[in-house]
């Protein structure tokens, strides 16, 4: 049988408690689910290893600034399983940090999908978002020596890179 | 077209002046660096193809910057990009020329507002000759960059050579009379 966005749902649910679920959005063409960041990685490890889904491959991987305002942040982790072609959306929300000092934290899936790493680098260079247990998190498009996280709705480009005005 | 592009009557002798040949040798013999950076590089390789076959102008890509008299900057300079640019151009031997080709490279094109990484023209980091205008700019536009690139040349002249002007044009107290 093929499982439904709800299936999906009331099996985690099932497995980790009904109150790891913060959020579901299902009014989009793709139903989302927010789960709290603490069970995210078992949730994850589950999806993947449960032989109702398989959920064996992380399509993608991406972040959402929600503002200096709302102070938070997101992460959206696009699943999908090969064997029984299902998709799944998977959402945690975080603390926003200045983006200087304090980065939010959030624990890394490199070790439940391999795909996640070069997906994690470029969340932490457009957003500063800290993946804790990530192998190896260094910027990964722009250069090392780069000041701030362009993609912060609050971010402001530098004056001067190398010696070379940034501005127009 | 110089008088040395013309047919001489009977071969034997003909009388011009050293710059004139040197100028011409020079311009008729341009190798730029291969190197493209971003679409603008799709145009340029295409302008090498035997269809606009920019071989019959003497200009053929090198491989190495060392061997190499004039530079494309075909595409968007990012800042990671500039600094390798920098490099390459200072590893040019002398006399050197740049052309930077389309938009991006010749003042940020599209990204001049909200490109953060963008470089805002190559220009403020080599120095250019020539802006050939266009995103990307048609094989034909850089067949005319080059042709600027020529009328150039074929201008210096070895008494006062164009860094010398440069020179000069920059610290004006300088200025020998």
């Amino acid at each position: 049988m093929t499982y439904t966005f709800q299936d999906i749902k009331e099996a985690i649910q099932t497995q980790f408690g009904a109150d790891v679920v913060v959020a579901e959005n299902t009014a989009l063409q793709q139903p989302q689910l927010t789960v709290k960041k603490e069970s995210l990685k078992d949730i994850c490890f589950f999806l993947r290893d449960d032989a109702r889904f398989y959920f064996d491959q992380l399509s993608c991987l991406t972040a959402l600034d929600n503002g200096v305002e709302k102070n938070t942040l997101e992460i959206i982790y696009h699943l999908y399983s090969i064997p029984f072609h299902l998709f799944f959306i998977l959402k945690v929300e975080s603390e926003r940090g200045d983006g200087k000092e304090a980065l939010p934290e959030i624990p890394s899936m490199v070790d439940v999908w391999h795909t996640a790493d070069w997906h994690e680098r470029e969340a932490f260079d457009m957003y500063g978002i800290k993946f804790s247990g990530h192998p190896d998190l260094r910027r990964i498009l722009l250069p090392a020596d780069w000041e701030g996280y362009p993609l912060r709705k609050d971010y402001v480009e530098q004056e001067f890179y190398h010696g070379i005005k940034v501005a127009y | 077209m110089s008088l040395l592009d013309h047919k001489f009557g009977q071969g034997g002798i003909v009388v011009s002046q050293l710059e004139d040949v040197l100028n011409w040798a020079r311009l008729s013999s341009l190798f730029p660096m291969s190197f493209g950076l971003a679409c603008c590089a799709i145009e340029m390789m295409q302008t090498f193809t035997s269809g606009y076959d920019l071989d019959r102008f003497g200009i053929i890509p090198r491989p190495s910057p060392r061997q190499s008299d004039v530079m494309i900057v075909a595409g968007t300079v990012t800042f990671k990009m500039a600094d390798r640019i920098r490099r390459l151009y200072e590893q040019m031997p002398e006399p050197r020329y740049v052309i930077s080709m389309g938009s991006c490279s010749n003042c940020g094109g599209p990204y001049w507002e909200h490109g953060y990484h963008v470089v805002k023209g190559v220009d403020r980091i080599v120095p250019v000759d020539i802006y050939v205008p266009g995103c990307p700019p048609r094989p034909e536009a850089l067949i005319g960059g080059f042709l600027k690139l020529q009328e150039k040349i074929r201008k210096e002249t070895l008494v006062e050579p164009k860094a010398v002007e440069r020179f000069l044009a920059n610290h004006k107290s300088a200025q020998v009379v």
